[in-house]
């Protein structure tokens, strides 16, 4: 989108015809321009260093029972899979992740088009609003889990916000109470986020032209109509971005249970990457957790890989 | 259709109000922060004697100055090896077609995929046999080698559709490769440096797992590790833990709202893909 417009027009239009058609750009002609291939050196190196190497291993710690001190390394196959499988605390934790992550994508982005189509409209507004709404997505997560701490508390502002508009039912132990302490974080990730959303819609939004827009309400189609067959099908690449960043980041979701409640109460929001974090620097089963990582690593890979063929084969239906 | 309408209006208010809800939770952490130490008034009551002793002592108490150096210090090293790496890469890999090209790009983008969850304690392993463990550098080089993929992503992108004439015509000039890339080349990927920047700078600063992990106890910490440890240690005292909070994250709000339209342009675009 934006950043991507810039495209010079091409000099070269006599490219010899058996050139590769993923060619794009221009030629190659000139047997000097070979960029050098040790450009690729430094950056595999670096990357190689951080992360290919310590995946590998990952995946293959998993099959083993490292302790993270010792020096030896038993091949135990599948048994921390299986150890996995058994324990209820983690079966739980990955419920957990799976159900906030689910709740956030779609909760996230439902608020982030609202937002987008509010600010995409003719109020003067609307430049503050855009720069607004998106401002809590730059801000540290820890600052604002803190401050949702605090906002949560019982004797905190939302219990007094209630209180003050005389809804006293209402008033909860937010992060107390392991029936919602889950939501009340999910709360949190969506109020950081949804301007995220928004600014990524908002970019689809710019993509639909004013004029068929406008046609089809000449034609007389209301603003859900409008909505439905003239914005809709324009906006479904934004979608398929915003599916999988959020459901991407709810898989991963760290930062803000582990400021908030740190897994509690009673290991009710306990997500993957907290019980991974626990199991390997508080009880240093290492293993044990990295077989966990894995886990995390094949459900974001399954899921987006899923969602991304589902939500492309919807794109190309819909153009 | 592009009239100011009463329903234009009405919708306007709808979105100020929104805006509204969205701000409560900043107008409480600002309020907080300028309470005096022992308000016992209600925590949505605007604070009866403003007063900005709390950041003094937040500023001292938790060390802040000494954070902020140590997350410039590791954002500046993670971006600036960031840029210069992922731009060189990503020239060789938009420009030639052949296998090994095409075989290293995607395993780059193969990082994209997984999750650091699953090298973080391989690496932490690692970083500890080195003796990196407690030294921004162990960051700084987790950092680049992370954002990586992401960035040659994006650079690769850009080049591919950029004109390759005025590097060839570089070349007949007599310039060599390095130098067709360095003066000629890397000027014209400027869009999309700052882009890269911008998205890099934002996740460095405020990234809290990594070193939490690699810098923990070793007095070195950046700001949201310093945050953490700070607010565990005076949980009581909020007025002076929210005028920390806001501390921390004036620089990066500072930045953003310098650059607010780049940095909107850049979420909302760079991530195309």
């Amino acid at each position: 989108m934006a950043t991507v417009a810039t495209r010079p027009f091409r000099k070269h239009r006599d490219r010899p015809p058996r050139e590769d058609p993923r060619r794009r750009g221009t030629s190659h002609r000139t047997p000097r321009n070979r960029p050098p291939w040790w450009f690729v050196l430094p950056a595999l190196v670096f990357f190689a260093f951080s992360v290919l190497v310590p995946s590998v291993q990952g995946g293959w710690f998993a099959f083993t029972d490292w302790d993270g001190v010792s020096p030896v390394k038993h091949f135990v196959g599948l048994d921390q899979f299986r150890a996995l499988w058994e324990d209820a605390a983690a079966r739980d934790a990955v419920g957990t992740t799976l159900i906030a992550a689910v709740a956030i994508t779609l909760v996230q982005n439902a608020i982030g088009l609202l937002l987008a189509l509010g600010v995409n409209a003719r109020i003067k507004s609307r430049n503050v609003l855009r720069v607004f709404f998106f401002a809590p997505a730059v801000i540290t997560p820890v600052v604002t889990a803190y401050l949702w701490k605090y906002l949560y508390a019982p004797e905190g502002a939302v219990n007094a916000l209630l209180g003050a508009v005389g809804l006293d039912g209402l008033r909860q132990d937010w992060l107390g109470d392991s029936d919602i302490a889950l939501w009340s974080v999910v709360a949190v990730v969506i109020w950081q986020f949804a301007g995220y959303s928004m600014v990524i819609f908002l970019a689809g939004l710019q993509s639909v032209p004013q004029e068929i827009y406008e046609a089809a309400a000449i034609d007389g189609a209301g603003p859900v109509r409008r909505f439905w067959y003239v914005i809709r099908p324009m906006l479904a690449p934004a979608l398929t971005i915003n599916l999988m960043l959020s459901i991407i980041g709810g898989l991963k979701l760290f930062d803000q249970v582990w400021v908030m409640t740190q897994g509690g109460p009673g290991g009710s929001t306990d997500t993957l990457s907290t019980v991974i974090y626990k199991q390997a620097f508080q009880f240093n089963k290492y293993g044990y957790s990295i077989a966990m990582g894995l886990v995390l690593t094949l459900f974001v890979i399954v899921i987006s890989g899923l969602q991304y063929w589902l939500l492309s084969r919807q794109e190309k239906k819909s153009s | 259709m592009n009239r100011y309408t009463w329903r234009t209006g009405v919708l306007e208010t709808v979105m100020i109000l929104v805006a509204l809800v969205f701000a409560f939770p900043v107008y409480v952490l600002v309020s907080m922060a300028l309470r005096q130490e022992g308000d016992q008034s209600s925590p949505i009551a605007p604070p009866s004697h403003p007063t900005l002793v709390n950041f003094g002592d937040a500023w001292r108490q938790a060390g802040l100055g000494a954070a902020i150096t140590n997350s410039a210090l590791v954002t500046a090293g993670s971006v600036v090896l960031i840029v210069g790496l992922a731009a060189m890469a990503a020239y060789p890999l938009a420009r030639s077609t052949r296998h090994w090209s095409r075989g290293v790009f995607a395993v780059f983008m193969l990082g994209l995929l997984l999750p650091f969850q699953l090298a973080l304690i391989p690496l932490y392993q690692t970083m500890r046999d080195l003796g990196l463990l407690g030294n921004p550098l162990a960051l700084i080089v987790f950092y680049t080698g992370l954002q990586l993929p992401f960035s040659i992503f994006m650079y690769t992108g850009f080049l591919r559709a950029l004109d390759s004439g005025y590097e060839e015509a570089a070349l007949m000039d007599g310039c060599g490769p390095v130098r067709a890339f360095a003066s000629v080349v890397f000027p014209l990927l400027r869009p999309i440096t700052g882009t890269v920047i911008i998205l890099n700078v934002i996740f460095v600063w405020n990234d809290f797992l990594t070193p939490l992990l690699y810098l923990s106890g070793s007095g070195r910490q950046t700001i949201p590790v310093a945050l953490f440890g700070f607010v565990g240690q005076y949980v009581s005292q909020w007025p002076m833990v929210f005028a920390g909070l806001i501390i921390g994250i004036v620089p990066v709000l500072l930045v953003y709202f310098l650059l607010q339209k780049r940095v909107i342009q850049g979420f909302a675009g760079g991530l195309k893909g």
